[in-house]
C-alpha cells in the first residue's frame, strides 16, 4: 500500500532527518512510502492571515498532488489539520472543489495517529537513554484528538522514560506568524513554556511539530539549557545520532 | 468608554511589564482554571448539558423576534415596562429619562457588563446622578476609575495590596482608620459603606444573565447578593439587558445555570440566583415599585444577521475563554482597550467598534483553540478569528508590508519550480552563517524571532532535494 508524505516546509528546511525518519517508520509499517517532487507547503500562512485566494490556490496544488494516495501522512498535526479540517472550509462556495477536498481530508493523517489508530502499530524497536516530557501542540491535540498515541509509542523505547511537565497542553507561543507579529507576547508564552520543561527535570522534549520544537529549543537554547531537543519521529525511528534542535557540533 | 483597542500592542508591552498585573494574573490558574476543572471532573454530563445549552441558545436566536414580544408582553402582564434601545445612546437617554422621573440622586449597580458597553456610569454622573457599584469588584475598580479587566471578576488585575490601598484612601470619608490586611476585613468594610448606600439609592440598576420569555423575569447571579439588595431596595428597578439574552423557559434558564457557574467559578451555583419579575405585588413583603427592562440591540440585531458571527450570540459570559487563554493570561483584559477582553471579546470588539479600530485583537492570537474547547456554549471562536483577519485582508485593513510579503511567499509556494532553488539558497545561507554552532542568536531581518530565542541553525540541504538525489538520510 502507498503512502504519499507530506513532509511540511519546516522539515524539508530545516530538519530533513524528521522526513527520514517518517519514511522509516512507514516502511517498516509495510508501506512503500512516496515523496511528491512538487511539495511546497500547506497554505496556512495565508489561510491564517486572511488570504483565502492565496490559501485556496495552495491547497488546490496539494490536493492534486496527494489525492491518488490511499493515505496522506504528515509528521506535523498543525499541516495535517490544515489539510484535513480546514481545506474542506476553504472550498465552502465551490462544491466540486469543496467534494474533492473532503475526500482528501479523509486520507490525511498525522504520523505518530496514523501509525496507532491506521497500523495499530504497538512499539518500536529504538533506544535514548534519558527522561522526556512531551508537548502537545495545538492542533494536534485539539483538531486531531492527538495525545495518546506519540506516548504509547515513545513507551516502548527502550532507556525512555516519560516525565510530564505541567500546562502540557497550552499553547507555546509560536502560531506561525504570531511569534513574529506579536513578540512580546510570544517571547511571554515561550518563556513559561521553557520553565515547564526545565521543571520537569526531563532531559529531552520532545513534540509531533516542528514550529513548536523550533521555538521552544530556540528559547531553551537562549537560556543556556542544555535539554535535547528532538521531533517524536526522530526517536521513534532511532535516528537521535545527530545533534538535536538548536544544538551544533560544538555543543 | 472611549476604545484604546488601536494601541493594544503598546498595552500588551506595557502589561507585560507590570509587575503587580503579572502577580495578579498569576491567580487565574489555581483559581478559575483549577476549580472549573474540578468542578467538571464530577459532572459526566457536561458535553450533554453543553449540547442540550447549545440547542437553547440557537432557537432562542433563531426566534429572538418572537421570544422577544413574548417577554415585553409578560413583563407588562407583571406591571412593568419594557424598553427598546437601538444603540448605547439611546440605551442612555432611556436609563437617565427613568432615572429623572424616579428623581434619582444615587443609583445603586449590579454587575452589567452592557452597562459597561454603553458608558451608563458616565452617563449618570455627567447628568448630576452618583451610581454606586455594588458588587466587590466593580466598587474596587470604581475606587480606582478604572474599567473592568475580566468579564466576571473585573478587579482580576488588582493585588491585594492595591485594594487596600485604595480603601485607605477613599474610605477616610467614612471614617476608616486603621489599615485593612485580610480580604474578610476588605469586604466587611465594604459592606458597611454600601449598606447605607443601598438605603439611600432611588434607582437601582442591575444587568441580567438571562431573561426569560414565558414569564418576563430577569435572572441574576451572583455570590455577594448585592444584585438582590439593588433590585429590591430602591423604589425603582431597571434591568439594562442586551437582547440575546432571551431564552424561552425556566426550565432552559436552569440548564444553562449549571454550564454557567461551573464554567465561570467552577461552583455548582452560585450562592444567589434570583428571579426577578416586575414590580412588588401586594401580597410581597417588599420590592420596587416600578420594574423597567432596557432591551440594548447596539449592533446585536446586525450580528444576528450575520452568518460569519451568529453564532458569538450564543455566549453567556463565564468568561472560561479568558481564564484559559495564554494571551489574556499574558496581558490581562486593560491590553483589549474596550469593554470586552480575551478572546470572546476579540471576537465581538470588532463587530461592535469597528474592525479597523481594534484590527490587533483578532490577530494577537495564536488560533491555540483552547477557548473553543472550554467554551460552555462551543463558540467556534478560533475560526471568527480567522474570519476577522479575511474581512481585515479583503478591506486592506492589513498594513501593505504585511500584506506584500505574505502574498510574495504565497506566489512562490504556488510555484514548486521556484520555490526549490529559493528555499535551497536560504538554508544554504542560514547554515552557512552558523558555521559549526546549533543556532543562531541574531539574523538579518529575523529580530522579532531573536529578541526572545535563538534560531536553531537547519540540519543542512532539504528533505526533497535529498529523498529525490535517492539518499535515506
Amino acid at each position: 500500500m502507498r503512502v504519499g508524505l507530506f513532509a511540511t516546509c519546516l522539515v524539508d528546511l530545516y530538519r530533513p532527518n524528521v522526513g527520514f525518519s517518517a519514511v522509516e517508520l512507514l516502511e517498516r509499517a509495510g508501506f512503500e512510502v512516496q515523496v511528491p517532487a512538487g511539495q511546497t507547503c500547506c497554505g496556512q500562512p495565508a489561510y491564517n492571515s486572511g488570504d483565502r485566494d492565496d490559501a485556496r490556490r495552495i491547497a488546490r496544488q496539494v490536493i492534486e498532488q496527494f489525492e491518488a494516495f490511499p493515505y496522506v501522512v504528515a509528521p506535523s498535526g498543525s499541516c495535517a489539520g490544515m489539510l484535513k479540517l480546514h481545506y474542506p472550509r476553504l472550498f465552502e462556495s465551490d462544491p466540486q472543489w469543496q467534494a474533492r477536498a473532503e475526500a482528501f481530508a479523509g486520507r490525511v493523517y498525522e504520523l505518530t495517529a496514523f501509525l496507532v489508530d491506521v497500523v495499530g502499530m504497538g512499539g518500536v524497536e529504538a533506544r535514548l537513554d534519558g527522561s522526556y516530557t512531551y508537548h502537545d501542540s495545538c492542533s494536534a491535540q485539539r483538531e486531531l484528538g492527538v495525545r495518546e498515541q506519540p506516548r504509547k509509542l515513545l513507551a516502548s523505547v527502550q532507556g525512555l522514560e516519560l516525565r510530564e511537565m505541567e500546562d502540557t497542553e497550552v499553547c507555546c507561543g509560536f502560531g506561525g506568524t504570531f511569534c513574529v507579529k506579536y513578540p512580546d507576547i510570544s517571547q511571554r508564552m515561550v518563556s513559561d513554556k521553557a520553565a515547564a520543561v526545565k521543571a520537569s527535570g526531563a532531559d529531552t522534549l520532545l513534540a509531533g511539530d516542528l514550529g513548536c520544537l523550533l521555538n521552544i529549543a530556540g528559547r531553551l537554547k537562549r537560556e543556556g539549557s542544555a535539554v535535547r531537543v528532538y521531533h517524536v519521529a526522530e526517536v521513534l525511528a532511532d535516528r537521535t545520532d545527530l545533534p538535536g534542535i538548536g544544538d551544533g557540533e560544538d555543543t | 468608554m472611549n476604545p484604546a483597542s488601536t494601541q493594544f500592542k503598546a498595552n500588551a508591552r506595557e502589561a507585560l511589564h507590570d509587575a503587580q498585573l503579572q502577580r495578579a494574573l498569576t491567580n487565574i490558574r489555581s483559581g478559575f482554571v483549577a476549580k472549573r476543572r474540578a468542578a467538571l471532573e464530577i459532572l459526566p454530563e457536561f458535553e450533554a448539558l453543553r449540547r442540550a445549552g447549545k440547542a437553547i441558545k440557537e432557537h432562542a436566536l433563531d426566534n429572538l423576534d418572537l421570544y422577544l414580544e413574548r417577554f415585553e408582553h409578560e413583563v407588562e402582564q407583571a406591571g412593568g415596562q419594557v424598553h427598546w434601545a437601538r444603540d448605547a445612546a439611546e440605551a442612555r437617554e432611556i436609563v437617565l429619562r427613568l432615572c429623572r422621573e424616579a428623581g434619582a440622586g444615587t443609583v445603586t449597580k449590579g454587575k452589567s457588563m452592557v452597562g459597561e458597553e454603553i458608558a451608563i456610569n458616565e452617563a449618570l454622573e455627567a447628568a448630576g446622578i452618583t451610581p454606586v457599584e455594588t458588587d466587590l469588584g466593580e466598587y474596587i475598580i470604581q475606587l480606582a476609575g478604572e474599567p473592568p479587566s475580566h468579564i466576571i471578576a473585573p478587579a482580576l488585575h488588582k493585588t491585594r495590596e492595591q485594594i487596600i490601598e485604595l480603601f485607605r484612601e477613599h474610605h477616610v470619608k467614612y471614617g476608616l482608620t486603621q489599615a485593612l490586611e485580610t480580604v474578610p476585613e476588605i469586604v466587611d468594610e465594604a459592606r458597611k459603606v454600601l449598606r447605607d448606600k443601598y438605603f439611600a439609592a432611588d434607582v437601582g440598576i442591575t444587568g441580567a444573565n438571562f431573561l426569560i420569555a414565558e414569564t418576563g423575569s430577569a435572572v441574576v447571579v451572583t455570590n455577594e447578593g448585592n444584585g438582590d439588595l439593588t433590585a429590591t431596595l430602591p423604589k425603582t428597578h431597571i434591568v439594562l439587558a442586551s437582547l440575546e439574552k432571551i431564552v424561552p423557559t425556566r426550565e432552559d434558564v436552569a440548564v444553562l445555570l449549571r454550564l454557567l457557574v461551573r464554567s465561570a467559578t467552577g461552583q455548582p451555583f452560585t450562592a444567589y440566583t434570583s428571579f426577578f419579575t416586575g414590580p412588588r405585588r401586594a401580597e410581597d413583603p417588599d420590592g420596587p415599585e416600578h420594574f423597567h427592562v432596557v432591551l440594548v440591540d447596539n449592533g446585536r440585531s446586525a450580528i444576528a444577521g450575520d452568518a460569519d458571527f451568529r453564532e458569538v450570540l450564543r455566549c453567556i459570559r463565564c468568561g472560561a475563554c479568558l481564564n484559559h487563554c495564554p494571551i489574556y493570561n499574558a496581558v490581562g483584559g486593560h491590553a483589549y482597550g474596550w469593554v470586552y477582553p480575551g478572546p470572546v471579546g476579540s471576537v465581538l470588539t470588532p463587530l461592535l467598534i469597528g474592525e479597523e479600530k481594534a484590527a490587533d485583537l483578532p490577530n494577537a492570537s495564536t488560533l491555540c483553540g483552547r477557548c473553543e474547547a472550554v467554551c460552555p456554549m462551543s463558540i467556534p471562536l478560533p475560526k471568527m478569528l480567522r474570519k476577522h483577519r479575511e474581512r481585515q485582508f479583503a478591506e486592506r485593513i492589513v498594513p501593505p508590508r504585511q500584506r506584500l510579503a505574505l502574498q510574495a511567499w504565497a506566489w512562490l509556494a504556488s510555484r514548486p519550480g521556484l520555490y526549490r532553488p529559493a528555499v535551497r539558497v536560504g538554508v544554504g545561507l542560514l547554515r552557512l552563517l552558523a558555521g559549526r554552532r546549533g543556532r543562531l542568536r541574531s539574523v538579518p531581518l529575523a529580530g522579532a524571532w531573536t529578541q526572545a530565542r535563538d534560531l536553531p541553525a537547519p540540519q543542512g540541504g532539504t528533505f526533497i532535494d535529498a529523498w529525490h538525489k535517492g539518499r535515506r538520510r
